[in-house]
């Protein structure tokens, strides 16, 4: 089956898939064909650093037999080999019904036959390597001229993934989607110091379900002198000072925040144990559904993969279990209204319906419940409002490191670099910052979100989770937003 | 049909059919010299291939039952190529002659597009290699059935006792290959297994994880019992103030933290000025009682017995009694600091270097029990979470505790604890190490096995405590 006779041959190998399934003996199957396509670019002190690209195309097959899952892929796209493929799951699914303690029960859903493509103006892999490339270069060596920077780093991310997603219910879903992602980061070694300072975010910069106008948006070579000269200011910045505060995050370290302490603990397989030898469980248990006030009255999250939330690494049209992107309520007026669910897990949280978050990274791993666009709606500031309406605080940009534990309760974050803010005004800068808290404790003190103007949506392109792990794009719009009451420094206390 | 295609249609792919089997190493050669030949017709002056198979199965278990259960099967086929002094590289996994082709000219595309790099080197010539054995059949033979009847054993002894158990197990068999234009060939597979287990018993739980190239190196049953054993233990868990403690740190956690550690003795991170080691080599900076190697011929080892360039790994001492000796080199930052490459490159082109990657702890003879029995007051740690860097430099960790914490009073373990966070430099850690267990090979979450001793550390940094 050459790949070159595209979508036809595509779903030839899909229902193939499914009919072996059903003739071994599965009750339900659902097939994932994918082809991804990936390239790489990054520069680092003003030299080529990787130049790569890849193409991976596959199936794979989850089935339900003897009331028991099984999952097999294979890269063999032969009829021989899509047969055996199928016929090992329904094998590995009866395997799995050695170890079977209930039968599974999968909510309705109904049958969809539709084509999808995310939209994008500028093909990133139709713009010329070279022009790809000299932008990179422009921009390490902007930041190459600032003196003190001893390490230049940039770089570019192009994904494109078309999935053709069959099911035993009827559904025919192909999917495009097309990602790009860029960032540059500049560090500056002096004494027993280490700084940086990166943009347009830490850990490859901003990403999204875009093409190459994304990278256009960016002006990378605007942004890289002051990045630079602001990692080498550090150095002489004041150190963060240990203390109990008000703290204004900055709106891509926000967005960290949602990821860890709100994303993560409404993942519903997680709150159901079934990551409980790896990822971890959450603090989110049944009984608190409808009844726990998260966060104070100001804070609202909603977990939408729909393309008018925006174009977040989180926005499909249906996700990878064939359930149509939706909305979610997750926190609404600061109580917990919901979870990420998909159609195994639906009914035990009272939907009729799973809330579509089924994602898979490739055509080898099975889908399992992923965040979506998790994102904190804007509030009614504007932020040079909420930066003179506030006394004493620290405002901190960019995420350094992070770290939340096996619950989703404690937390600590560092970030690149911190403002003090006195008097209502922007003051001296500040190096190492950190913060800690506990999750609802933290959300609670929220007491003030900038508007509109300010929110965007974050990605997140290093999500992992499962076994194996997959890793996962995920979306987060986030304004910055004031929190009272915060431990902050901990990272460099010394008790 | 050219001489390509019918070097290809000779390999064919016949002996991996169905659900097991690796190519041979015959069959992967052939692909190898199928790009080669292919190569040869562009104006690529020199190539290299790698080519990777992996068959791997993995049981996953929560609620005392199998939830998913998956198995697959994948080859890449990786080509670098070389032209005026510009490298790129592709990867495709689709073995017939066209995807080949398109994988050749994709990375000559990109070859072109940059400029020229005069510190490239030209891909190296053929190399010897010693020979490892971590291929194990009983690894290779395990069925889905053999899993879950071992998985179903594991969930009936937690429902036994009252306890929930969730985990993997895991194995699989894989193999590299890798040529290249100047007659350079390396060939390597193994097989590796896995078990993990996490016991609950609410509200504590507690974990066990075990990892070899043989599956009979390790019982999932005794890692089920441990784990269930220590999940019991850890229930009651009282809360105490966060502060400097005296830990002992058992293997799993010993290799979560340290794993941070060793991307600091590449070259090339020290030429950058972002590792650790910066102005410290030929320094006391850890304890006189830490030596450390990167040794991938220890027989607790896996991994192949070269590089991502095809260099014959070297053991290379990194440490020797606290003091900081060697880095590991690519051939690029051999060159550029006038050292021998030791085998520890990434494949090219890529920003990082080299790292080590077969870490070996010097370990001691003190069991954890004697640890225990010498600890006036201190705490037992299972395991270490969610580990990240908050300081470069000074290399301060901070993260978790996680499944079973133990107080130690008088010798014995009194009580179980709740999670702290620490916040602690790796620098210091190794400089405060009291005693040290047999070095074994450990495994965990946040790092790549190694082989680490228990270790006895005091004035370990607690910052804060979490809810349970």
């Amino acid at each position: 089956m050459p790949l070159r006779d595209g979508k036809i041959v595509m779903w030839d190998m899909a229902g193939q898939a499914l009919e072996t399934a059903r003739v071994r003996g599965a009750k339900y199957a659902d097939v994932r064909v994918m082809h991804l396509r990936q390239r790489d670019l990054t520069t680092k002190n003003g030299q080529v650093g990787t130049l790569a690209q890849s193409e991976s195309i596959g199936l794979g097959i989850r089935v339900l037999a003897g009331g028991a899952w099984g999952f097999a892929s294979t890269d063999r796209l032969t009829r021989e080999g899509v047969s055996a493929c199928a016929g090992r799951a329904v094998a590995i699914a009866k395997a799995s019904a050695i170890a079977k303690r209930k039968e599974v029960v999968m909510a309705a859903e109904e049958a969809y036959v539709d084509s999808w493509q995310s939209p994008f103006r500028k093909d990133p892999f139709e713009i010329p390597l070279e022009t790809q490339l000299a932008l990179l270069l422009a921009a390490d060596a902007e930041m190459r001229r600032v003196k003190g920077v001893t390490l230049t780093e940039t770089d570019l991310q192009f994904r494109k993934i078309d999935s053709w997603f069959a099911s035993s219910i009827g559904s025919r879903i192909h999917q495009r989607k097309m990602m790009s992602g860029c960032g540059i980061v500049a560090t500056s070694f002096q004494g027993d110091e280490i700084q940086k300072r990166s943009y347009p975010n830490s850990f490859g910069g901003q990403h999204s379900l875009q093409g190459y106008e994304l990278v256009e948006s960016l002006e990378l070579l605007k942004h890289a002198p002051r990045v630079a000269e602001e990692a080498v200011a550090l150095h002489s910045a004041a150190q963060c000072p240990q203390k109990t505060g008000t703290l204004i995050l900055g709106g891509s370290q926000l967005g960290l925040q949602i990821h860890e302490s709100v994303g993560h603990p409404i993942e519903l397989d997680r709150v159901l144990g079934e990551e409980a030898n790896f990822a971890g469980t959450s603090f989110l248990t049944l009984d608190k559904l409808n009844k726990l006030r998260y966060g104070s009255e100001i804070v609202n999250v909603v977990a939408d993969a729909r393309l008018e939330h925006g174009p977040g690494l989180g926005s499909f049209a249906y996700d990878d279990e064939g359930v149509p992107a939706q909305c979610t309520d997750i926190i609404k007026g600061g109580e917990f209204r919901g979870y990420l669910s998909n159609r195994e897990t639906a009914h035990l949280v009272g939907l009729a319906r799973s809330s579509g978050t089924m994602r898979t990274e490739s055509w080898n791993r099975l889908p399992i419940i992923r965040m979506t666009n998790i994102s904190l709606l804007p509030g009614t500031w504007r932020s040079d409002d909420l930066i003179a309406d506030t006394d004493d605080a620290i405002l901190m940009e960019t995420n350094r490191s992070w770290s939340i534990d096996d619950r989703r309760y404690q937390f600590q974050f560092s970030t690149e670099m911190g403002w003090e803010i006195k008097g209502g005004k922007k003051a001296r800068m500040l190096k190492n910052p950190s913060y800690s808290g506990i999750t609802t404790e933290f959300w609670n003190s929220c007491d003030a979100i900038c508007d509109e103007r300010e929110w965007v949506l974050w990605g997140t392109p290093n999500c992992g989770k499962g076994q194996p792990m997959q890793t996962m794009g995920t979306g987060h719009g986030a304004s910055p937003a004031r929190f009272r009451n915060i431990r902050i420094g901990a990272a460099f206390s010394e008790s | 049909m050219s001489a390509a295609q019918k070097s290809l249609s000779r390999g064919g792919r016949g002996a991996a059919s169905g659900a097991g089997g690796l190519l041979s190493e015959r069959e992967l050669r052939r692909i190898i010299d199928s790009v080669l030949l292919l190569a040869e017709s562009t104006d690529a002056e020199e190539a290299e291939v790698h080519v990777d198979e992996v068959e791997d199965s993995l049981t996953r278990f929560a609620n005392n039952a199998i939830h998913q259960n998956v198995a697959e099967h994948g080859l890449t086929v990786s080509v670098r190529t070389v032209v005026d002094g510009r490298t790129a590289r592709a990867t495709t996994n689709r073995v017939d002659e066209d995807s080949l082709r398109g994988a050749i000219e994709a990375s000559l595309s990109l070859a072109h597009s940059q400029p020229k790099d005069p510190r490239l080197l030209p891909v190296p010539g053929k190399q010897r290699y010693r020979k490892v054995e971590r291929f194990a059949r009983p690894t290779a033979a395990l069925t889905p059935d053999d899993r879950a009847r071992a998985v179903r054993r594991a969930c009936d002894l937690a429902v036994k006792r009252g306890q929930v158990a969730a985990g993997i197990f895991a194995s699989g068999e894989s193999q590299t290959a890798m040529g290249n234009s100047r007659g350079l060939f390396a060939t390597y597979r193994e097989t590796h297994a896995e078990f993990s287990i996490t016991m609950q018993e609410a509200p504590a739980a507690s974990w066990a994880k075990a990892n070899a190239a043989n599956v009979r190196d390790f019982d999932p049953h005794e890692l089920a019992e441990r784990a269930s054993e220590k999940a019991h233990r850890a229930t009651n868990a009282q809360e105490l103030p966060p502060g400097r403690y005296t830990v002992i740190l058992e293997p799993s956690a010993v290799l979560d933290i340290v794993g941070f550690l060793f991307y600091d003795f590449a070259a090339t991170a020290l030429a950058d000025k972002r590792s650790c080691l910066n102005d410290r080599m030929g320094k006391q900076v850890f304890g006189k009682n830490i030596s450390i190697v990167d040794d991938a011929y220890h027989p607790l080892q896996l991994g192949a017995p070269f590089d991502g360039e095809g260099m014959p790994r070297e053991r290379v001492l990194l440490v020797d009694r606290g003091v900081p000796k060697n880095l590991v080199y690519s051939r690029a930052s051999a060159k550029l600091a006038k050292k021998k490459p030791t085998g520890h490159g990434f494949m090219l082109p890529n920003e990082h270097g080299e790292a080590p990657v077969n870490l070996v702890f010097r370990g001691g003879n003190t069991s954890v029990e004697e640890m225990i029995a010498s600890t006036e007051r201190g705490l037992l740690v299972t395991r270490l979470w969610y580990i990240r860097e908050v300081d470069p430099y000074e290399k301060v960790m901070t993260g978790m505790t996680r499944d079973g914490l133990f107080l130690v009073e008088n010798g014995r373990v009194s009580s179980a604890v709740r999670n702290f966070r620490f916040n602690q430099s790796l620098l210091e850690m190794l400089s405060n190490v009291e005693m040290l267990g047999p070095a074994v090979r450990a495994s965990g979450e946040e790092a790549f096995e190694m082989v680490v001793p228990a270790m006895k550390v005091r004035e370990f940094h607690f910052s804060e405590v979490t809810k349970f």
